[in-house]
């Protein structure tokens, strides 16, 4: 075992797919020489050589586009867009081809690929560096869309996501690479698509999250405690496809639900929660299923920020809500 | 100018060397030498407003930063061949251009200091905000373009992109759509050698940028970006020509940036210190400055008198800017042109939320 981030633990999963299978390839802006910018594949290219580890023109439809022509191929392409709002000129080619081509061709080409590109806010970045828009690539049928929360399941996930015949959008939490550290084996291990977590039991109060959010619920998981509340909190990890049964089993034990989302609100991952609770808890209901997510408004520039990504107290505020109903 | 320095010749026009020396008289521009010395100062205020944002960020009063540093003459000496009515479509790195056009170093660091309010540009005129998704940017200059065609004003756009910007498929279809239209427009491309830490040569195959203007239908020209004469020379003749009618133009400025990146950037992960140091030599401010000592128009005294005045301004204006508050409604208020009603209850929310947190005794 050794202790890492999430950054190094993402690099661990590169390293060992790389190893591992000729046909895996990482590219994209920066990727190469520098390591990425969050240098997430750092030394890579030192180690795996230019023609597997190597540096895109400056062109993000074109990163996914060759992407594409490389799984019809029989490549495994694992590449990075540079942050989340920088995704949109590739946008033609994920929900046109990535996400359509095996479809189209009735099985006969898999879009094996892994687009990979941090996302979320509160790193008092310049505009467009700070979006979660997570819900978009969800809402597309045909992609796969995961999310770690730390750097164990970050690494699992990937070593996962590379390997599905699928393609996989694998969104990091930037605001996370670094700031949590944590045991990760350095040998190869898989954590399934899918599969939410229970990260803990409680019976009153069904919380749940992922990502960069999962700490700030964690916190207020600790707040509701003192209160006497007993929360069970989930890490989606996978956001499509969703794990419908984890949730509703929760749901239907705990009767009240509270989802945790950065990204906008209305028409999120959240409002998925909210309509699983529904359909599948209706009866078991006992405060309405209640959404907590960004606000309906761009991420503003850093000097709104403190406004936009709401503290773990707010979280708290919610669940003394759906406690006192 | 442009059938002799033909993207096809390899040419690049340069007037001024390194040392302050006249070396192309031929394509000397109509300036008088007040209004050299207006450039430089120009040049000379945007680099103090530049250095001081870099050790703004340094200090956590600002976030993060690209700088401008080496790109003053590529920058200034293309805006100031635009008229008063002309527009200037920007990327993110051409300040030297955005203070020349009237914007205030103060709404520059309400910008980059993280504040909305710096990226709306209300002191200058027909002017759009810097754009971060790069190369987008060219599309939104063609279409001004065609605007002022169809209005019959007499007026061009000229817009800036990268290096690395030329390699997005929106940079092809500006060049495309401005050829297709024949739209008023100069494109100005600051070709600083990095996107980040990939070089030139991984862009793009093309032995200059230049060069693609032919494939739409446009001109090309290469120029000395690290010379203020020869980037003015350019585009005063580019934008004279458009103007008149001529099929859109671009330039292709040979310049370097001196800096990182952004502050977040470390350029010794990807470039070597004796590249810099040939840079340094070609530093554009050095190079007019020179030659205006040579033509005994100016001094070392008043080198140092005029920066001290511009340090006390840009601090001034700094102050203002840090000063600037950020209420909750600004979040909310700009989305739409009338709020919509759930929008609204989404600030009164949160506002209940903050009295709640107000009542509390937290541990």
């Amino acid at each position: 075992m050794a202790v890492m981030t999430m950054v190094q633990a993402i690099n661990s999963a590169l390293e060992i797919k790389l190893k591992e299978d000729s046909n895996v390839l990482c590219y994209g802006e920066d990727v190469g020489v520098e390591g990425g910018v969050f240098r997430v594949t750092e030394n890579l290219q030192k180690q795996f050589g230019e023609d597997r580890v190597f540096d895109s023109p400056l062109a993000e439809s074109g990163i996914v586009g060759t992407a594409v022509g490389m799984c019809i191929a029989g490549l495994r392409p694992v590449v990075e867009i540079q942050f989340c709002g920088f995704v949109y000129p590739a946008f033609n080619q994920i929900l046109s081809h990535v996400a359509r081509m095996h479809n189209r061709t009735r099985g006969r080409y898999r879009m094996s690929m892994v687009i990979r590109f941090p996302y979320g806010g509160g790193i008092k970045a310049p505009e467009h560096h700070s979006e979660s828009m997570e819900a978009l690539y969800a809402h597309t049928p045909g992609l796969k869309v995961v999310i770690p929360s730390n750097p164990y399941d970050a690494k699992g996930l990937l070593i996962s996501a590379i390997e599905s015949d699928d393609p996989v959008l694998y969104l990091e939490p930037k605001r996370i690479y670094r700031a949590i550290k944590q045991e990760v084996p350095q040998e190869k291990y898989s954590i399934p698509l899918g599969q939410a977590k229970i990260v803990q039991d409680g019976h009153h109060l069904t919380l749940i999250s992922y990502g960069a959010m999962l700490r700030e619920a964690q916190k207020a998981v600790v707040m509701a405690k003192k209160e006497g509340y007993s929360i069970e909190l989930i890490d989606l990890r996978t956001i499509s496809p969703i794990d419908k049964e984890t949730i509703a089993q929760s749901i239907r034990k705990t009767g009240r639900v509270l989802s945790v989302t950065e990204g906008p609100k209305s028409f999120g991952v959240g409002a998925e929660i909210m309509a699983i609770a529904n359909e599948e808890a209706f009866l078991n209901l006992e405060a309405p299923p209640t959404r907590l997510a960004g606000f309906d408004t761009v991420p503003p520039y850093p000097r709104g920020e403190g406004w936009y990504f709401y503290p773990p107290e707010r979280i708290f505020y919610e669940i003394k809500k759906l406690m006192e109903f | 100018m442009f059938t002799e320095y033909d993207p096809l010749h390899d040419k690049m026009l340069q007037i001024l060397d390194c040392s302050g020396n006249i070396i192309n008289p031929k394509f000397m521009p109509d300036l008088s030498l007040a209004q050299i010395k207006e450039a430089y100062k120009w040049m000379l205020y945007a680099r103090i407003a530049d250095i001081k944002a870099v050790s703004y960020q340094r200090q956590g009063r600002m976030y993060t930063y690209p700088p401008n540093l080496g790109q003053e003459a590529s920058a200034l000496g293309t805006a100031m061949a635009l008229e008063k009515e002309d527009w200037l479509v920007p990327a993110y790195r051409e300040l030297a251009a955005w203070l020349y056009r009237g914007v205030s170093v103060k709404e520059v660091y309400l910008f980059w200091g993280g504040h909305e309010e710096g990226s709306k540009f209300a002191s200058a005129k027909n002017i759009i905000p810097p754009c971060v998704p790069i190369g987008s940017q060219t599309l939104h200059a063609v279409g001004i373009a065609y605007a002022l065609k169809y209005k019959k004003q007499n007026n061009i756009v000229l817009t800036y992109i990268g290096d690395g910007g030329t390699s997005e498929g929106d940079f092809h279809e500006a060049m495309n759509y401005a050829g297709v239209w024949h739209a008023p427009i100069v494109f100005v491309c600051q070709n600083n050698q990095y996107a980040i830490s990939t070089p030139r040569k991984k862009q793009t195959a093309a032995r200059s940028i230049a060069i693609k203007a032919l494939g739409y239908g446009l001109k090309g020209i290469q120029v000395d970006g690290n010379d203020f004469l020869a980037t003015y020379s350019a585009a005063h003749a580019a934008i004279k020509e458009v103007r008149e009618g001529g099929m859109p133009i671009l330039i292709e400025c040979i310049t370097y940036r001196q800096g990182a990146h952004t502050t977040s950037d470390d350029p010794t992960r990807y470039r070597e210190k004796e590249e810099e140091e040939i840079w340094l030599e070609r530093d554009p401010i050095k190079r007019l400055r020179a030659y205006l000592q040579q033509k005994q128009e100016w001094n070392e005294e008043e080198d140092k008198k005029l920066q001290e005045q511009y340090e006390k301004e840009i601090e001034e204006q700094f102050a203002q800017a840090e000063k600037q508050p950020y209420p909750l409604s600004d979040i909310f208020q700009y989305m739409y042109v009338e709020t919509p009603e759930n929008l609204r209850k989404q600030q009164i929310e949160y506002e209940k939320f903050l009295n709640w947190k107000e009542t509390q005794k937290w541990q």
